[in-house]
């Protein structure tokens, strides 16, 4: 990767970060877990993945769903910085005369398939990639999991028949931060040891650090890693990356800043103190 | 024809057709090695069969879905609901051995709250044909249409020769001022014979077979409401949530009601065996409900429409 292209997706990677902030207000996000997957979706979209907003209706283009939907402010604030969506429009968040809420909606461009209920979405990504192997089509389908996604039996369900029926253009991508709703994984449903499971599915695994652009790069683009088997892609990731006062915190989860709270978030992003947070924290949503 | 002539046809002269089974290949044994990568068999898997079928859809396919009724869209209810339901996708369900049809497997296997769940959807349209024939008659119509669909599946053979089919029409066989049997799905043939045994009685009997639970009949149902001293309906289905409650809900929204003798299942499975037995032992045969519909004209002898009957069938 040329120091020119990394610059480019961290600084894209800030942008992104900074609507995720923003839209963690008036009502709040998911911020954490979407700080987390939005070095992976900024690297999908820069150049790696063969979508654009013109191509939607592109027979040959590829597919990218979010099965752990909470995370959609990752992916709204790519889709302005693509350019697909006025940055206005963020401010409808919460508003419901616009599509715009706590999970995707196909209405916004862009957006493939509704999510919010986990583990469907590898199912609906199988079936993508079945329709696009029955065209005959090179097709690239990616599939975003969470972690804590993975407690639900129907991902496992869905590998199992991805890999007899060896879809090599199926790829489920796990953002391992670590954490769900309200705890680290290991200290729930542990899910360790992660890659002989998604091996002895019949998958080829990678494990990579998820904000690393040049591993996701390098990883990415060796796709498919087999022939006669669906992908998986372990990105470790962190909960609440780049925003070291909610960074791993499990009273973190849903966050609803206050409007002095983003400003100094903001900062913080860019390198300033840590903020001092008062908002209430563990929102159940 | 057959079931699996009619699917095989279909798919052969429309490439949108994709073959989907969670591991029930009764009615489509033969399809695999004539449809090719259009037959998906994802093994005992219906969550993972109903969220392909809704990624397929979304690129323009039509998935036909085989599973035993339970399995099909309790087990998957939700991937139901949530994939095919919220994206309004035209999947269409092949329900096996719905209602009474799961005879000696016992109440794992009862679909008998298939309807009330089915139509609670938005946008979910319901059939359950009476027989064989009836069911060749309304798939062609139901799989063309834009919309997600439930089918009851059903091979059993024919009494009577069907009405060729339209979405949201009932089949009026007979039209009578004494008593009117509403019927879906298998129970058809048990109804036509408790209305020849009614007619040997002298009575006048209606007989409607409903096909199209929704979007239902409502002209046809209030017709029959109006010129029937009775109604009678008859479903393999819990009392709450089908064609019980939907006669309910027209009458409710139309101002009106009528005396109603409902043949259904009370908050209760039904006792498993044989088909023969089940029906017998339920009280669903011809005779039983003829029997039944007999004893309740004579007590209600005349009288103008009161609060419906909740006790019957127990």
């Amino acid at each position: 990767m040329t120091a020119n292209k990394l610059k480019e997706l961290k600084d894209r990677a800030l942008k992104v970060r900074e609507h995720i902030i923003r839209l963690s207000t008036d009502g709040g996000s998911f911020t954490g877990a979407s700080l987390s997957c939005a070095d992976l979706i900024v690297f999908l979209y820069s150049g790696f993945l063969n979508i654009s907003k013109e191509k939607l209706n592109d027979p040959d283009r590829d597919f990218l769903l979010l099965s752990k939907g909470h995370d959609v402010p990752a992916l709204y604030g790519m889709f302005v910085e693509l350019g697909w969506m006025e940055k206005s429009r963020l401010d409808n968040h919460l508003k419901a005369s616009d599509h715009i809420y706590w999970h995707p909606n196909r209405n916004i461009p862009g957006i493939e398939f509704h999510s919010g209920s986990l583990g469907h979405l590898p199912a609906v990504s199988l079936g993508i990639a079945m329709d696009c192997r029955i065209r005959g089509g090179q097709n690239r389908v990616i599939v975003i999991t969470g972690d804590g996604e993975l407690d639900e039996g129907s991902v496992w369900e869905t590998l199992h028949v991805a890999s007899a029926y060896k879809m090599n253009n199926f790829t489920l991508v796990v953002d391992r931060n670590h954490f769900q709703a309200n705890m680290r994984t290991e200290d729930l449903i542990p899910l360790e040891p992660l890659e002989d499971k998604f091996k002895a599915f019949g998958c080829e695994v990678r494990r990579i650090n998820g904000h690393d652009f040049e591993q996701l790069e390098e990883t990415f683009f060796q796709l498919p890693f087999s022939n006669h088997k669906p992908s998986v892609i372990i990105a470790d990731t962190m909960r609440g990356k780049g925003l070291p006062s909610i960074q791993e915190r499990a009273d973190r989860w849903f966050c609803n800043f206050t409007n002095d709270e983003v400003d100094s978030l903001l900062k913080e992003l860019h390198g300033e103190n840590e903020t001092i947070l008062t908002s209430e924290t563990l929102i159940v949503r | 024809m057959n079931y699996q002539e009619l699917i095989k046809q279909t798919a052969l002269a429309d490439d949108r057709f994709v073959v989907m089974t969670a591991e029930n290949r009764a009615v489509i044994r033969d399809l695999p090695a004539v449809l090719g990568h259009r037959f998906i068999d994802t093994g005992i898997t219906e969550q993972t069969m109903i969220g392909m079928a809704a990624g397929l859809a979304l690129r323009g396919r039509i998935p036909v879905c085989h599973a035993l009724a339970t399995f099909l869209i309790y087990r998957a209810y939700e991937f139901v609901r949530t994939d095919v339901g919220i994206a309004h996708l035209p999947v269409k369900l092949s329900s096996w051995i719905a209602g009474f049809l799961s005879d000696g497997n016992g109440p794992t296997h009862q679909a008998i709250e298939d309807v009330a769940l089915m139509r609670g959807i938005p946008g979910m349209t319901v059939f359950c044909p009476a027989d064989e024939q009836d069911m060749l008659a309304m798939l062609p119509e139901i799989w063309a249409s834009p919309h997600p669909a439930y089918v009851r599946l059903n091979i059993r053979p024919s009494v009577i020769k069907h009405e060729p089919f339209k979405t949201g029409k009932a089949e009026t066989i007979s039209e009578g001022k004494d008593v009117t049997l509403l019927v879906y799905g298998m129970l058809f043939e048990q109804a036509f014979k408790a209305k020849e045994i009614l007619e040997e009685q002298g009575l006048e009997v209606g007989l409607v077979n409903l096909r199209s639970l929704k979007p239902v009949d409502e002209e046809t149902i209030l017709k029959v409401a109006a010129n029937s001293k009775l109604l009678v309906t008859i479903e393999d289905h819990f009392l709450t949530g089908g064609l019980y409650s939907i006669i309910a809900e027209i009458f409710l929204k139309n101002r009106t009601t009528a005396n109603v003798l409902p043949f259904a299942l009370n908050e209760r499975w039904f006792r498993p065996g044989l088909l023969s037995e089940v029906l017998n032992y339920e009280g669903f045969t011809g005779p039983q409900i003829a029997a039944k519909i007999s004893a309740t004209l004579k007590e209600q002898n005349g009288v103008a429409a009161k609060p419906a009957l909740l006790t019957a069938n127990n």
